[in-house]
């Protein structure tokens, strides 16, 4: 388990730096006098979104400080709290620790947990309504904040050193500390026997600092040692999440008791007032300083106490270099390349495919014996385009299984949280999705199964008493449905309230009345900061995650359909447009043109007998099949083509089904069954009533998509039509 | 004779007859009229391929082809302002134009060559006489004895006439 979770750890970091880099964008350009609602509702979503995949893979660190963040966000996005220049720097502050933390978990670079806990501690106070308080002693407040942002500033990309000076005079140590201190953060200790031990996070090298002490003291009395604290912090924090997958824990319990620690440190300066900050970073210090040191390693100790040694200095490069040696490898295991470069390859390999089908052609009237050579390499051009194509197709194309295989985790952990017994299925995870909409539908995603476990799937006593089996039961699955790609998430726990969401939109002043359909209360749940949970828990319930949704799956041109039956469960359906998928197709033919039908709505074709096709009068003929009559769409008359055969007897019905409906679809002939890619029609004409696509043939020609589902919708608007005017 | 006065052509940005300092036109025919059109506007010229027709469109929409991977819609001029017979062989010439962000195919009767025509050379279009409506020109180009009816491609392709681009929703 923990060696498939890397590659879902790479698309979170990706994910993550990207939100952050984005996060920040929109607060540099925020108006603090007069913000934009959409602008702090993207924040608040992007925090949101961090938070949710950082619980997914268990980085409780950066849960911690987005959690604190999004809970000031909230506020301020509800308008509780009116947006200051603080609010604004402290989330940049916010933002820099969560890169740093990030990079901490991905690059392995120290993490500096001082700042950590100095931005937690500044998002707290703010978020308990500080400012205000801070007004008066506002020109006090500055001073920490800046300090804050130094810490920060240090802290990312930092290397902390221990320097541990011979006995001098007290007021050498402080000019030193007065010069180390331009390298970085310092702080000072003092040993028993009265020797003072400077601190430094710095981004300068061992060598830096020998340089400057050189000055007053002899550098062969100096004791200097690279804290691997933070490096080895780091990396517990991964072996605890490990761990903790496999079931340990007690990692765990050390790493939530440092933070506890922090925490408490933590509260406790977020309760103080203005004036006592800097105080308080101090004992702050102390008490983070104290919870580090069982990370420190026990080796480093007796090292320590014994000065000038040289190879405690020598050590530092090799480990340096090692780390850097690991940031490179996680770097280049893979690119993040635009979709449209990726486009552009797949259509032009699409060109050389049908190239090389047409120079395939031609030579086959050759004869063999005589063109032999030219032959066998126009066969070895067969293969290696084969090849190159299949493998350009495989960069966009991923089975719906590298999505769903990080749900396990997350389910069961919070599962585990809420106290609920879940049985996680899914189905037809090797539906292949393309790329892009497979990287975009995992958000969309994790926010409705965490929807579903925390507000859908009831209690174990909850649902014993209204007679259910105690585990609940949510299942994800996709499929290709008729021309579309679904993906459901489906519960069995207590259904959507419609009274309750009646309320709520009332009272957040939504036009509804008490007769609105089901199907439009649903929707309702999509609204912006629309939740029905009594309690905001960390899973959910801020009301921002089904506004997510639906604007990720409509920006990506799907729709979101809900069904649900109160006390039998939720299901939410996902249905996004085939335009980037591969489709299966039959394709059909009328008179001289070709279609393709997509496959899914195929039920089965057959050549009807003469006495099963009946007349109706003034609504078309209808045919029988099995003992159901279905309607008869005749294509040739639907798309006004000159036909082989007008009469159904001589050519051949395929029975498509689409929303439950059959009918019969009335065609020549049937040519065969492919693959094909869906190109928009759209793109560079318009709609056509009936196709839903184009693709493009082996021989290069381009054979247009039914669309199913419209077509049998129209040949009923049709036959309506007729029996009104006839 | 010919004064190319050259001055800061508009890099983007609505074209009048007046900002145009000579500027290249492609010139083509349709029946027996000469037209031109911007030449920064053609993509490609090609020869006419089958196309795939689209059910229950205007008849001068003949259907689309598969250029390169991108599908295309082919107009044909001929049939939509009823100029010359609409016969397709070898000769029959379609531009590829490149207009409102869309590659849009159309049939010509042949294409003859590009000039560079001086603002001068260009009177506004008298309000008849053509079969295009005169809001789609840009005016008369005249080259000795010949005259080229410009076209603002950009506006013609784009107009609900053409029915090319969905009509947006309010």
């Amino acid at each position: 388990m923990t060696i498939d979770m890397s590659q879902f750890f790479q698309v979170f970091f990706d994910e993550t730096e990207e939100l952050l880099a984005e996060m920040e964008k929109l607060l540099l350009a925020i108006d603090v006098s007069a913000p934009d609602e959409e602008d702090l509702n993207a924040i608040f979503r992007a925090a949101h979104s961090i938070k949710g995949g950082a619980g997914t893979f268990g980085l409780t660190d950066l849960t911690d400080v987005t959690h604190v963040l999004e809970s000031l966000l909230d506020k301020i996005r509800k308008g509780e709290m009116a947006l200051l220049p603080e609010h604004v720097d402290a989330f940049l502050v916010a933002k820099d620790v969560l890169k740093m933390q990030l990079d901490g978990h991905r690059l392995h670079t120290p993490v500096d947990q001082e700042a950590i806990v100095d931005a937690r501690m500044l998002l707290e106070s703010l978020s308990k309504g500080g400012v205000p308080k801070a007004l008066p002693a506002a020109s006090l407040d500055v001073a920490p904040r800046k300090e804050t942002q130094a810490h920060v500033a240090a802290g990312s990309g930092a290397r902390q050193f221990r320097i541990e000076l011979p006995q001098i005079a007290d007021r050498d140590v402080d000019a030193l500390m007065a010069e180390l201190g331009l390298l970085g953060q310092i702080s000072k200790e003092m040993l028993p026997d009265n020797r003072a031990v400077f601190t430094l996070s710095c981004n300068g090298g061992a060598d830096d600092i020998i340089a400057i002490c050189s000055f007053i003291l002899d550098p062969n009395d100096l004791k200097i040692t690279e804290e691997a604290a933070q490096c080895q912090t780091t990396d517990a924090d991964e072996k605890a999440a490990q761990e903790a997958a496999q079931g340990y824990g007690f990692f765990d319990n050390f790493q939530t008791h440092e933070q506890m620690v922090a925490d408490k440190a933590a509260k406790e300066a977020a309760q103080g007032y203005g004036f006592f900050d800097n105080f308080e970073t101090h004992e702050m210090k102390e008490a983070k300083a104290g919870a580090s040191q069982p990370a420190t390693p026990a080796q480093e100790v007796p090292q320590a106490q014994n000065p000038g040694t040289p190879a405690a200095v020598e050590k530092k490069p090799a480990a340096r270099r090692e780390v850097d040696k690991g940031a490179h490898n996680s770097e280049t295991t893979s690119i993040r390349v635009g979709i449209e470069k990726v486009d552009q390859l797949i259509n032009l390999v699409g060109e050389l495919v049908i190239t090389q089908a047409m120079i395939e052609q031609r030579t086959n009237t050759l004869d063999p014996m005589i063109h032999e050579r030219l032959l066998n390499s126009v066969s070895q051009l067969t293969r290696n385009t084969r090849d190159l194509q299949e493998a350009v197709m495989s960069i966009r194309m991923i089975p719906m299984d590298y999505v769903f295989s990080r749900f396990p985790r997350m389910v069961r952990d919070l599962a585990g949280k809420l106290g609920k017994r879940i049985e996680f299925v899914t189905h037809g995870a090797a539906t292949e999705l393309d790329k892009g909409l497979i990287e975009r539908i995992v958000d969309p995603l994790t926010h409705l199964v965490r929807n579903s476990i925390d507000h859908g799937i009831e209690m174990p006593d909850v649902r014993r008493e209204a007679g259910k089996n105690e585990t609940g039961r949510l299942s994800l699955s996709a499929g290709h449905q008729g021309g579309n790609i679904v993906i459901e998430v489906t519960d069995d726990g207590g259904g959507l309230n419609r009274e309750k969401i009646l309320a709520k939109a009332k009272s957040q002043g939504l036009p509804v009345t008490d007769s609105m359909p089901d199907a439009d209360v649903w929707q309702l749940i999509f609204a912006p900061g629309f939740s029905t949970a009594e309690v905001v828990t960390d899973v959910s319930g801020r009301g921002v995650g089904m506004d997510v949704v639906k604007r990720n799956i409509t920006a990506m041109g799907g729709a979101v359909d809900i069904r649900s039956a109160k006390g039998f469960g939720t299901t939410i359906s996902i249905s996004l447009p085939l335009t980037l998928a591969i489709l299966d197709g039959m394709s059909i033919k009328v008179g001289s043109e070709i279609y393709i039908l997509p496959l899914g709505y195929v039920v089965e074709s057959l050549q009807p007998d003469p006495a099963d096709v009946k007349e109706i009068a003034g609504q078309g003929r209808v045919v029988k099949v099995r003992g159901e009559y279905l309607p008869l769409i005749p294509l040739y008359k639907m798309f006004d083509i000159e036909p082989r055969f007008t009469d159904p007897s001589q050519g051949i019905v395929v029975i498509l089904e689409s929303e439950g409906k059959k009918a019969a679809l009335f065609i020549d002939d049937l040519v065969g069954q492919q693959q094909v890619v869906v190109k928009n029609l759209e793109s560079n004409y318009r709609k056509v009533a009936g196709i839903s696509g184009a693709t493009i043939l082996g021989d290069g020609g381009v054979s247009l998509i039914i669309d199913v589902a419209a077509l049998l919708r129209s040949s009923r608007q049709l036959a309506a039509d007729e029996s009104i005017f006839s | 004779m010919t004064q190319t006065v050259q001055s800061i052509a508009p890099v983007n940005g609505e074209k009048t007859d007046r900002d145009i300092t000579g500027q290249e036109y492609l010139a083509f025919t349709l029946g027996k009229e000469e037209y031109g059109i911007d030449i920064l506007k053609v993509q490609e010229i090609r020869g006419y391929e089958t196309v795939t027709r689209i059910a229950n469109a205007p008849d001068f929409i003949k259907g689309v082809v598969n250029l390169r991977g991108i599908i295309v819609p082919i107009v044909d001029m001929r049939i939509k302002f009823h100029l010359g017979e609409p016969t397709y062989d070898q000769f029959t010439v379609v531009i590829i134009l490149n207009v409102a962000g869309r590659v849009v195919g159309m049939v010509v009767d042949s294409v003859s060559d590009v000039t560079t025509l001086s603002p001068e050379q260009i009177k506004p279009a008298p309000e008849m006489g053509t079969a295009l409506n005169t809001d789609y020109l840009i005016g008369l180009g005249t080259i000795d004895q010949r005259m080229l009816i410009l076209v603002d491609i950009d506006k013609l392709m784009s107009s609900a006439e053409m029915g090319l681009i969905d009509k947006i929703a309010a």
